[in-house]
């Protein structure tokens, strides 16, 4: 979405990285332990759950990593973890 | 009388209506026919409208594309406190329905009065961005109605123009247009500086060519000043209106412009993602809908350099014009633009 890539060039790309075919990455069964094993986050329910596995922005960095697209809420992150963001005239509240 | 049987079939207000297989397929050739005289495009195949028969056609309550067929669907308007904060309904979207990407918006969606909470929604999409996975935009109108009186400091161009004073309008129209664009561009590098992956400039061109060039200006400032954001221009309806009639981008003219030009514009001042508007014809049948969206997109989508995105939902893209469309009606008209058109997603 950010590279304004056309949907089979994407699929290829991502499908690439994962060492799967374009169709596999609609198949839930066989993305299930791809993002399991890659740890890019996983639906959790009551009865399936695994506190121990990436979720969320943890999960965004190891997608980051695995298909060489920079994600800006990754970015964004490890910059802040380190040193805080610059704050800028928008991000201000209240302003006068 | 015929001894064909009937199938159950919607028209485009949304009423269950039984029609024989050879009702449908002359609805089919009416509709392809209607639009390639109108915006002076190609009907479609015989193939296409065989394929376009046997989906319309089944009585089955529902239909899909073939399994590894699958496009992205984006979303405008996910998460907007239907069930819980705006947060959680994204976290439902993600979870839950299992959405390709989610978008936060406010109730209001559009950017002339999101810029006044500006900090406050980029707050918001900073916490969103630690909760999920999926890619998350920002998404509102250009709506550049807003800025003519009262809503705005503008003289109103639709009370000018049926004065004749074509002048004034034109005036009032192009006093308004840096106004949207600096409001445009503020929200979205505010929303670019909290993590967003990208922003969705929806109902774009509602006002007219005018809003459109907007649009356009304010994608162009976006990807100078965010070179990383995604940014989908959503389109208000198949046919840019000439409520100014003049004004260009790029030296192109943007009244009268169809989906094809429309894309290509919008690709040239740096968006990623395209979505076509082909509004409903309420009177007639989804078939008859779905031939006239899938005769206007088809040169876009065939000549698209970027993702296309065809706006498939209550009252477009042969989606029928009610608040809950049935699921036969959208399942069978997002089949159809994947399976004709090839598009990217939806």
């Amino acid at each position: 979405m950010t590279r304004g890539m056309r949907l089979p060039e994407a699929k290829a790309h991502v499908a690439e990285k994962l060492g799967v075919s374009p169709p596999d990455l609609s198949d839930p069964v066989i993305m299930n332990e791809i993002r399991e094993k890659l740890g890019f986050g996983r639906i959790t329910t009551f009865e399936i759950s695994h506190p121990t596995q990436p979720v969320a922005i943890e999960a965004k960095f190891n997608i980051e990593e695995a298909l060489g697209v920079p994600i800006n809420s990754v970015r964004r992150f490890a910059t802040r973890r380190v040193r805080g963001a610059p704050q800028s005239e928008r991000a201000r509240p209240n302003r006068r | 009388m015929s001894s064909e049987s009937r199938i159950p079939t919607r028209m485009g207000d949304g009423e269950l209506v039984y029609m024989t297989r050879s009702e449908i397929r002359a609805d089919l050739e009416a509709g392809t026919e209607a639009a390639a005289r109108r915006a002076k495009t190609p009907p479609l195949t015989e193939d296409e409208l065989e394929h376009l028969l046997d989906i319309y056609g089944s009585p089955a309550r529902f239909t899909g594309v073939d399994i590894g067929a699958e496009v992205v669907l984006s979303y405008d308007g996910s998460g907007m406190k239907t069930i819980a904060s705006r947060r959680q309904d994204l976290q439902i979207y993600e979870q839950w329905f299992g959405a390709d990407t989610i978008e936060l918006h406010h109730v209001d969606y559009s950017f002339k009065p999101v810029k006044a909470i500006a900090p406050f929604e980029a707050q918001e999409m900073h916490d969103v961005l630690l909760r999920t996975v999926a890619p998350v935009q920002y998404g509102a109108q250009p709506n550049l109605g807003l800025y003519s009186k009262p809503d705005g400091p503008c003289d109103n161009w639709s009370e000018l123009l049926p004065l004749t004073l074509i002048a004034e309008a034109r005036a009032a129209q192009e006093e308004a247009v840096p106004m949207a664009v600096k409001d445009m561009v503020y929200v979205c590098e505010a929303m670019y500086e909290a993590g967003a992956d990208g922003v969705d400039l929806d109902t774009s061109a509602a006002a007219g060519d005018a809003d459109f060039l907007a649009t356009l200006l304010a994608v162009e400032e976006v990807r100078r000043r965010c070179p990383e954001m995604g940014i989908e221009v959503g389109m208000s309806g198949e046919f840019v209106l000439g409520m100014h009639g003049e004004v260009e981008y790029d030296g192109v003219r943007l009244a009268g412009l169809w989906p094809r030009e429309q894309m290509k514009l919008a690709a040239r001042a740096g968006a990623t993602i395209f979505g076509p508007v082909v509004n409903v014809t309420t009177g007639k049948s989804c078939a008859w809908n779905i031939a006239r969206a899938c005769t206007i997109v088809k040169p876009c989508a065939a000549e698209a350099t970027i993702p296309i995105h065809m706006n498939v939902g209550m009252g477009v893209g042969a989606v029928c014009m009610t608040k809950y469309p049935p699921v036969d009606a959208v399942s069978r008209a997002s089949r159809a633009c994947v399976d004709i058109l090839k598009v990217d997603g939806l």
